[in-house]
């Protein structure tokens, strides 16, 4: 294979990649506070729409990105009310979200349907783009690229490294005990929630300022049920967010390089578009034979409301 | 407001009634349309509602037309159908492949109403079916993209392989092919009608792989943006849209397009219905009726090749030229229509090939 075509192989996957690790790791985040929010797809529908309008409006794609941060939260936050301070049904409240914010996004956008923005030029990093082969892949990429990177160590610092990521998976195990020794379970959760809606609003941000530069109705196809499936394969681990991510950026990816070079390779296409899915069903066979693995990273009180007697 | 306007049609028939001296003026006859997808800028359910507009604006004061959009195939689209019977319409457009069984059933159900369905083949005594050769527009870019390639390679960004689809990917390789026999068309299959992410992947990965034509049969402008991003770089890189022009989103590198025009056939149909002489419709019609027609071209196209698709166009429209004129040969060598015939209706309606020339392998059903 050709370097160039390996180069550019690499950098669709990262590209493809990219909305679904900022999505992933948001909603990585709600889970482990132990909120279930289903809502991603309807998150970065309506994230993507305010973020081109915003863009088309004022030509800042970084005011667009911010609109659709900003959009997101207050999706999430609508969530958050309804299955954090009304306790309601968490799964079915993230799935009224979602149908919610995909209708949402298609009346708000309507008028937004005929425009188009300039595509938003990447962001060389000097010396590092001009490594042979992976120089182009990772380091001539567009800057929320780099912010996928950035916000996966952030993440990761985060839970893992400080005493509030400790308080915020504590609340997601066993919010009773975390209740116990003073936490506020409530408060920690809708932040939790709130950085969840904010990613997926990034992600949807990412689709239609970066990715494709235009609007249209059911443009996210699909990526945020992907994401939501990512952070189950990835079993709540960060890193492995970004390994899926590139993984399902990746398949998809290769599969058209092997179409496009006319290369006789037999795959049905539909398989590899329920790739992602089988996979995750795949983990999830596995781990759940390991009742460790499951303990280990999976919040235990996933999806189960909390409310401290008063 | 479209519900406005019928509003507003109710008010003028409130009216109408309450007054009888102006009852000489008869109630417009109401016409319906069933789209698959939200009408939007350009594609497919874009067209049919251009059509319906011009319809409207033909028979202005005769007809009241109504549309209801994103209505998904199946059972939900006889309950929208038989809704917009109940609220008064005497004609309903339903304009996708998946709503034949549910037009049918309702059809049947009303006897004194008139029906009919895009792309599909069930008729009934009330029930007509339309479509448009599509692929003889797509002939004419794959002429264009011949002319003017420079790699000799042409991208092509798929959805589904169903017989529409492959005329298309023959046709345009047939028509590349006529000017340029060393030509390969290369298949990208997304596995989607709309997925604007995929097509721009599908449209970059053919061009990094040499192709400088690209065009889709997918329905976003995703391909055509993706290419004039690309043009700054390789200005020799150019790209062909389908169902509607789109050079609004490539006015640099988009060369032309098939577009389809259904106004003339809906006014035509009404004004027959209306007049009580329509005696059922199985039209697939092409450039000949008005149906099919290539985009402005580009500035780029240079005068050559604009006259030599101006003929080319001429001889499709007077029967001269036929996209699958003999020899058709198959990818796979075999030959499927002998020199000095035509592929038959039946033969271009059970496509499921590829022909030679088409350098990708066709996913088995």
């Amino acid at each position: 294979m050709a370097p160039g075509l390996l180069s550019a192989i690499l950098f669709a996957t990262v590209v493809a990649g990219t909305p679904l690790i900022l999505t992933a790791l948001g909603e990585l985040v709600t889970e482990k506070s132990g909120v279930l929010n289903l809502g991603a797809e309807g998150i970065m529908s309506v994230g993507a729409v305010a973020a081109f309008a915003t863009t088309i409006h004022t030509g800042s794609p970084l005011l667009g990105v911010l609109a659709g941060m900003a959009a997101g939260m207050a999706m999430s936050a609508l969530f958050g009310f309804a299955a954090l301070t009304l306790q309601a049904n968490q799964v079915a409240s993230g799935l009224a979200l979602s149908i919610f914010g995909v209708g949402l996004s298609a009346f708000i956008g309507k008028p937004y349907e005929s425009q188009t923005l300039n595509s938003v030029p990447p962001l060389p990093i000097p010396l590092l783009s001009r490594l042979p082969l992976l120089g182009h892949a990772l380091f001539e990429q567009q800057a929320l690229v780099y912010f996928s990177w950035i916000m996966l160590g952030l993440v990761a610092w985060f839970l893992y490294r400080t005493r509030w990521g400790l308080a915020l998976r504590a609340v997601g195990e066993t919010p009773v005990a975390a209740h116990a020794i003073g936490y506020n379970v409530l408060r920690i959760r809708y932040l939790a929630t709130l950085f969840g809606g904010a990613m997926a609003g990034i992600g949807g941000a990412f689709l239609s300022v970066f990715y494709t530069p235009l609007w249209v109705e059911g443009m996210v196809a699909g990526r945020g049920w992907i994401s939501l499936a990512l952070v189950v394969f990835a079993t709540w681990r960060p890193l492995r967010v970004m390994l899926g991510a590139y993984l399902f950026g990746g398949a998809m990816i290769t599969q058209m390089f092997v179409q496009g070079s006319g290369l006789r390779l037999d795959i049905p296409a539909q398989f590899l578009s329920a790739l992602p899915y089988l996979a995750t069903v795949l983990v999830l066979v596995l781990i759940s034979r390991n009742r460790s693995t499951i303990r280990l990273n999976s919040p235990a009180s996933l999806g189960q409301p909390f409310m401290p007697d008063t | 407001m479209q519900r406005l306007k019928s509003s507003i049609a109710l008010l003028g028939l409130g009216l109408l009634a309450a007054a009888p001296l102006a009852a000489a003026d008869p109630a417009p006859t109401q016409v319906g349309f069933v789209y698959v997808s939200p009408v939007g800028d350009a594609g497919w359910t874009y067209q049919h509602d251009q059509g319906r507009k011009e319809m409207e604006k033909a028979l202005a004061g005769k007809v009241a037309t109504k549309f209801v959009e994103n209505v998904p195939e199946g059972a939900d689209a006889e309950r929208v159908i038989r809704q917009m019977i109940t609220g008064g319409a005497k004609i309903v457009f339903t304009t996708s492949f998946g709503y034949m069984n549910a037009t049918e059933k309702v059809a049947v159900a009303f006897p004194n109403n008139f029906f009919f369905h895009a792309t599909g083949y069930k008729t009934a005594k009330n029930m007509g079916i339309y479509n448009a050769r599509f692929y003889e527009g797509r002939y004419l870019c794959g002429v264009i993209a011949g002319k003017m390639t420079k790699s000799h390679v042409a991208g092509y960004v798929a959805a589904f392989p169903i017989p529409e689809v492959l005329q298309g990917i023959n046709a345009f390789t047939e028509g590349m092919r006529s000017v340029d026999p060393k030509a390969e068309v290369r298949v990208i299959w997304v596995n989607s009608w709309f997925d604007p992410g995929k097509e721009r992947e599908a449209a970059l990965t053919l061009i990094s792989q040499g192709a400088d034509m690209v065009t889709h049969h997918t329905d976003s402008t995703a391909v055509v943006q993706a290419v004039e991003e690309k043009h700054k770089d390789n200005p020799s890189l150019y790209s062909f849209s389908y169902h509607s022009d789109m050079s609004k989103y490539g006015p640099k590198s988009c060369l032309t397009g098939t577009t389809h025009l259904w106004g003339d056939f809906y006014i035509r149909t009404v004004k027959e219905v209306m007049a009580g002489t329509w005696k059922g419709t199985n039209i697939w019609g092409g450039m000949k009726d008005g149906m099919i027609k290539l985009a402005p071209l580009n500035p780029a196209v240079p005068a050559p090749v604009k006259t030599l698709v101006g003929k080319l166009e001429k001889e499709i429209i007077a029967g001269k030229l036929h996209p699958f004129d003999g020899p058709v040969v198959a990818q796979d060598g075999k030959e499927l229509v002998a020199k000095g015939k035509s592929m038959t209706d039946a033969q271009l309606g059970a496509m499921n090939y590829y022909v030679k020339g088409v350098d990708s392998t066709l996913p088995k059903n």
